[in-house]
């Protein structure tokens, strides 16, 4: 969900549309997303599973490693920091990830 | 190897007052920062500040971040985005990721001015998501315009819960509850005085229990508590949120003040782990200063102060000669007592009792 009114941001700027892969289908995030904010954006909120738990961020400015996922096969992003670009493939990440990227699924 | 006299790591208030200090001193001056965006927390904060119109009471945080920005424009100051600082080392090399890119390099003084990271606190299923730092969601709602949620509980009702709260109200998502396990509100009345309009429970003398739902929030367990914080039996009840806020204190970004050997002690009037510090923030190891949240747990206001001390510190330190460095760190240390006079500084200043090193101790009567 999207903050469409503020009294005191200024919520009516036009930012272009990122299409990104999360798990495989296809999803829509703004340029200036983080992939953090893109995902909450589209109500995904569980980015990881650590020992059979589910995780998702917790401070969003990358301090405590709660938001690590794969993107473009690349373990350990910590996603609520990295800028959101097009066509990025963002996947869960299963406890430290594999270290291949993760593309056997 | 590439060489800087003042390296400042971070560039959050604490850390822009610091570079302009010493670059008006006459230092070279390189500020390293991990974000895009200089400012620190001050680029997310939408509401006003209170304090005196010398540290920008009465301006919004965000138009704070750019007034210090504009105070770092100076030739003699080298900014670099997007870096982390990887590490600082016995032989004084610091090493850096420069968007991604390694490197090193060494400085004649080093300013450490990282900031906090949010606490988590301990109840059950306090790792499902849905439960965030409140901070985290003023980042996501008013840097990238997103919502945490629909309902929320948050936890604490210092001046960060509060502030959240009506940032939340004001987004349009329902806040169910503030609750506090003290028995008062810690937070100014003023923010709390916003959320009763808006007809939000604060809840003082109540904490909470459990997160519930299995993959994430789809409720809360608060309970009461005594005097002592126990759990009251027989007083829980479960809210209906998806969204549980931490605002339950902050704990200094101490990394780097561990990896450069400065001498820590445990602190909770200041937040927790922190460098043992003289009037001038320097601490035990030469030419190391720190300043900002990562030496005590303050508002932007004094992080501003302790900007300014250290950075006019460490360049009259290395010799530079400034009527205007000593007037400006004369200035921010009376002003930086000022602010924490009275009874609501009176937590900080028998903090600040106990991080003063044996050195500067012995100097007090």
């Amino acid at each position: 969900m999207r903050i469409k009114e503020h009294p005191i941001l200024d919520r009516s700027e036009n930012r272009k549309s990122i299409s990104f892969s999360f798990e495989g289908k296809e999803y829509e995030g703004l340029e200036g997303d983080t992939i953090a904010s893109a995902l909450s954006a589209n109500g995904i909120r569980v980015l990881r599973d650590h020992g059979g738990r589910k995780r998702g961020f917790f401070c969003a400015i990358g301090n405590c490693s709660s938001c690590l996922m794969e993107v473009n096969g690349r373990t350990n992003v910590r996603v609520c920091t990295e800028l959101l670009r097009d066509n990025m493939d963002i996947r869960r990440q299963d406890d430290k990830g594999s270290i291949f990227g993760g593309v056997e699924r | 190897m590439n060489f800087t006299e003042v390296a400042v790591i971070g560039g959050g208030p604490a850390g822009l007052s610091a570079a302009r200090s010493a670059a008006e001193a006459g230092a070279n001056v390189t500020i390293f920062d991990r974000n895009s965006r200089l400012g620190g927390q001050l680029i997310k904060q939408t509401h006003r500040f209170f304090g005196s119109e010398k540290e920008y009471a009465g301006e919004r945080g965000i138009r704070i971040a750019g007034i210090l920005e504009e105070g770092v424009t100076a030739e003699r100051i080298t900014i670099k985005r997007n870096t982390t600082v990887l590490g600082i080392y016995e032989d004084g090399v610091i090493t850096f990721s420069e968007n991604g890119r390694y490197d090193k390099i060494t400085a004649e003084k080093v300013i450490i001015a990282t900031g906090a990271s949010e606490k988590q606190i301990l109840f059950e299923n306090n790792d499902l998501p849905g439960v965030y730092g409140a901070g985290a969601v003023q980042t996501l709602m008013n840097l990238y315009g997103v919502l945490p949620g629909s309902r929320v509980l948050m936890v604490g009702a210092g001046n960060i819960g509060l502030i959240v709260s009506y940032q939340l109200l004001q987004a349009g998502v329902h806040v169910e509850a503030v609750i506090e396990a003290s028995y008062k509100i810690g937070g100014y009345l003023v923010h709390a005085s916003k959320l009763r309009r808006y007809g939000v429970p604060i809840l003082t003398r109540t904490s909470i229990k459990a997160a519930v739902g299995e993959e994430e929030v789809e409720g809360a367990i608060i309970s009461n508590v005594d005097k002592d914080f126990n759990f009251i039996e027989g007083t829980e009840r479960q809210l209906d949120v998806d969204t549980i806020l931490l605002a339950t204190g902050l704990s200094p970004l101490n990394e780097l003040i561990v990896n450069v050997g400065c001498k820590q002690r445990y602190i909770p009037e200041l937040g927790g782990m922190t460098a043992l510090r003289d009037e001038s923030l320097e601490t035990t190891v030469p030419g190391v200063y720190v300043a900002g949240d990562v030496a005590s747990i303050e508002e932007a206001s004094s992080a501003i102060l302790e900007g300014i001390i250290a950075g006019t510190s460490a360049a009259i330190e290395m010799g530079f000669i400034s009527e205007k460095a000593h007037r400006d760190r004369e200035e921010a240390i009376l002003r930086l007592n000022a602010l924490r006079a009275g009874e609501t500084g009176r937590k900080i200043r028998e903090g600040m009792k106990k991080a003063l090193t044996e050195r500067e101790k012995s100097n007090v009567v």
